[in-house]
């Protein structure tokens, strides 16, 4: 869960500030020394987290400050502002060229997850209509080339690759008259990882740059580097000028401190984050959701979005009907729970909603069980999906025994299908006009 | 001869000269075998007082401000803030206990108390007289296979039967690679398909293993990350598959860290050792300009040695942990 760490530390040292009236000077810097060390262990670079600090208790000690009456959320308010301000501010895309095919340059440490990343970008583009080649020019480590020929299977888009023969400027240049002429829209170079002092693989990828001249570099970079981040990036920005930032692994439970730090001292905007093994598990980056992120607000537009892109409008219209008219059978249910599996893990869902994230930590999200339901609806017939009612014991026992699971778990998923049911009804009301009520009850985290 | 080892001129111009086979083999090694020289001198135990003193040297008096700058020093290193708070009030009571005036004399113990908390006495696998099964953890991108490809190498260097098991069934290409490293080393792998089921793997090298009476078997698995449950349950049962069939052939766990990640190996060590036991610590990535400190923490945390670290590419080098050296590097500038 990713700064989930960093957002716990400052929520209660917030809430230690929530309990007074008033706030002090001192108090401020009681508190602004706690969000120092809580930065600190979520890995933002020393001299950033220096920088920062001084920002916000310059902003926050202010007589404007002390004087309102909300402290302690006025600070919140500063440090999540400055956050944001750190990390880029807005959401930053892609650059196209402006005539076909855009080059995008793919560079970083080894093991930072370039390869994994190119074949993400690339199903992304797909998804767009694009067409993107995907360039092996990782011509030194052992099966890298393979690994992106694996990837390029995987998407249905086309791999160039010379083998491990060739210099890799030259692959570059050949790829890009090869994209030409087979109408490739978008050319993805997948170059060899290195330690930045590695001199000869730094000058081989200034070549690169030479000979393609690309649209787009993109740095990737591993969310769980500590310290080092800083130099990583800085290093690769003075000799090749990055365009733009990919942070992977963000879905482990790296705090991701170095996502603050990239940004802050090189300037260079955080374009992506991987968030997952599967290819699809790439998310634009926005500064303003991860701060919000970051002191535990939630982010419910990255949830709405990622409903959007799932769920089938269509379908969800349909869905709507058979709501109406009481039709919502079992095997709706199943494709609804399918439709939210796929915007992710139980987990990831569950952290984008403000306050879950906190009461959910250390909980295992049992994905099983939903694997569990789904053996349970797929050995009934479709008779018995669509009117659960003739199902009587017998009828449970086959069930149970065709999926595998006891005649206890088919009871259960029977009772929770009428309750969602239920559940589905009264919402289909409220919809109808009584949102009054409910507004009130609401309460979101800030003013 | 000397010209070879340090490694005058390029290599190029090595090849140049006549060489018979044996010669040959030398120039081979040379880049690494210069290297590890070099940083073999540059980190004796005169280079690693000096240096830290040097850093100090500005000091007159012990103060604030030097206690500051040391605290800065260990967390630009990744040492973390807890383990640099817990390590520096230490310092500060003894400092105050034994009456301690000079800067100098100070660092000495700080050296000390480092050395001391580092310093484990660890048997390296290709050291150990017995059969072993070595099983290779860690999450995505560390360079577990490259690390394996590099233990291989040691224990052919001292003249072990190694047999490598290609239990990284799923990242595209991993089978490849670590075939490509065995090549490289001159050994046997065990491999399945793309996707199969890496406890079985894992079943079939220990076979193989028993029946060859191999010296080392050393099984690659898939990088996870130590949050995924469901993954980290595949972990133990391949060493539950192992343990089971080993039937008393000593089984080890390695667990590779990137020395660039931070706070988030100890979160990784943590889990790793909870789920599968982990006897060793290899430190990759430790030539680039990260310190790798965050093994300090774990070390003062969970008490798992750190066995071996990765300091370059080649074949050559991967090399046993050393602390002083280790914590010399830390306060290079």
């Amino acid at each position: 869960m990713i700064f989930e760490g960093l957002a716990e530390k400052l929520q209660s040292t917030f809430d230690k500030l929530k309990g007074k009236g008033k706030l002090s000077s001192k108090d401020v810097k009681t508190a602004l020394r706690e969000v120092k060390l809580a930065l600190l262990e979520a890995d933002v670079n020393f001299k950033v987290v220096k920088n920062l600090i001084n920002k916000i208790e310059e902003r926050a000690v202010g007589q404007e400050v002390l004087d309102s009456l909300t402290p302690a959320q006025q600070v919140i308010k500063i440090v999540n502002e400055e956050l944001t301000d750190l990390m880029g501010g807005t959401q930053s895309k892609i650059n196209f060229g402006a005539k076909s095919p855009t080059v995008i340059m793919v560079v970083g440490l080894q093991g930072a997850g370039k390869t994994t990343t190119v074949g993400k970008l690339a199903k992304r583009f797909r998804k767009k209509g694009k067409d993107p080649l995907l360039v092996a020019a990782d011509i030194y480590r052992p099966a890298a080339i393979k690994q992106l020929q694996v990837l390029g299977e995987r998407i249905e888009q086309p791999v160039f690759s010379m083998g491990d023969k060739q210099n890799p400027v030259d692959i570059a240049k050949a790829a890009i008259s090869n994209a030409k002429s087979n109408g490739n829209d978008i050319v993805i170079i997948d170059t060899a990882g290195r330690l930045h002092i590695d001199e000869d693989l730094m000058n081989e990828l200034e070549d690169i740059k030479g000979a393609v001249t690309p649209h787009e570099i993109l740095l990737v970079v591993d969310s769980m580097t500590g310290q080092d981040a800083v130099n990583v990036a800085e290093n690769f920005d003075q000799k090749l000028g990055i365009d733009g930032v990919v942070l992977t692994k963000l879905d482990g439970d790296a705090r991701g401190g170095a996502a603050l730090s990239i940004s802050s001292v090189t300037g260079r905007p955080i374009k992506f984050v991987g968030m997952g093994e599967k290819l699809d598990a790439l998310e634009p980056f926005h500064p303003d959701r991860m701060a919000s992120r970051i002191l535990g607000m939630g982010d419910v537009l990255s949830l709405i979005e990622k409903a959007e892109e799932q769920i089938d409008a269509e379908k969800a219209k349909e869905l709507e009907e058979k709501l109406r008219k009481e039709e919502f059978t079992l095997e709706d249910f199943l494709d609804q729970m399918n439709q939210v599996r796929n915007m992710g893990s139980l987990e990831e869902i569950l952290n984008m909603i403000p306050g879950v994230g906190k009461q959910l930590k250390g909980l295992n999200m049992d994905e099983g069980q939903l694997d569990r339901i789904e053996a349970i609806i797929s050995s009934m017939t479709i008779e018995e999906r669509r009117n659960p009612e003739i199902i009587n014991g017998s009828r449970r026992r086959r069930i149970a025994n065709g999926s595998g699971t006891t005649v206890q778990d088919v009871n259960q998923l029977l009772k929770q299908f009428k309750q969602t049911k239920q559940m589905m009804k009264q919402m289909g009301d409220l919809q109808k006009g009584n949102m009054g009520g409910l507004k009130g009850k609401m309460k979101f985290p800030f003013f | 001869m000397l010209k070879k080892i340090f490694g005058f001129g390029k290599e190029e111009e090595v090849k140049e000269q006549e060489v018979n086979e044996e010669q040959e083999e030398t120039t081979k090694e040379k880049p690494g075998l210069f290297k590890r020289l070099k940083d073999g001198l540059s980190k004796t135990r005169e280079g690693f007082v000096s240096q830290i003193q040097n850093l100090f040297s500005l000091y007159s008096s012990i103060d604030d401000e030097l206690y500051e700058d040391l605290e800065e020093i260990l967390i630009q290193a990744d040492v973390g803030v807890h383990t640099t708070m817990k390590l520096v009030d230490q310092l500060k009571t003894e400092v105050k206990e034994r009456k301690i005036k000079e800067p100098e004399e100070l660092i000495e113990i700080f050296q000390k108390q480092l050395c001391q908390l580092l310093s484990q006495d660890v048997e390296q696998v290709e050291e150990s007289d017995q059969p072993t099964i070595l099983m290779v953890v860690g999450v995505n991108g560390v360079g577990k296979t490259t690390t394996i490809g590099k233990i291989a190498q040691r224990a052919k260097n001292a003249e072990k039967d190694v047999l490598l098991a290609a239990g990284d069934t799923f990242r595209a290409a991993a089978i490849d690679q670590l075939t490509a490293w065995s090549n490289r080393v001159g050994t046997e792998v065990i491999a399945h398909q793309e996707g199969a089921d890496s406890a079985a793997v894992a079943y079939d090298a220990v076979q193989a293993a028993k029946s060859r009476a191999t010296d080392l078997l050393i099984v690659d698995t898939a990088g996870r990350l130590h949050t995924q449950a469901n993954l980290m349950e595949e972990l133990k049962k391949i060493k539950r598959v192992i343990v089971r069939e080993a039937e008393g052939i000593k089984v080890e766990v390695l667990l590779v860290l990137d020395a660039t990640t931070g706070q988030n190996a100890i979160s990784q060590a943590k889990l790793f050792n909870q789920e599968v036991d982990v006897d060793g610590i290899a430190l990759t990535k430790l030539d680039g300009t990260a310190k790798g400190g965050v093994v300090i923490a774990i070390m003062d945390e969970l008490g798992i040695p750190i066995k071996l670290i990765g300091v370059g590419e080649d074949l050559e080098d991967l090399q046993d942990f050393e602390p002083e050296t280790f914590i010399n590097a830390l306060f290079e500038q």
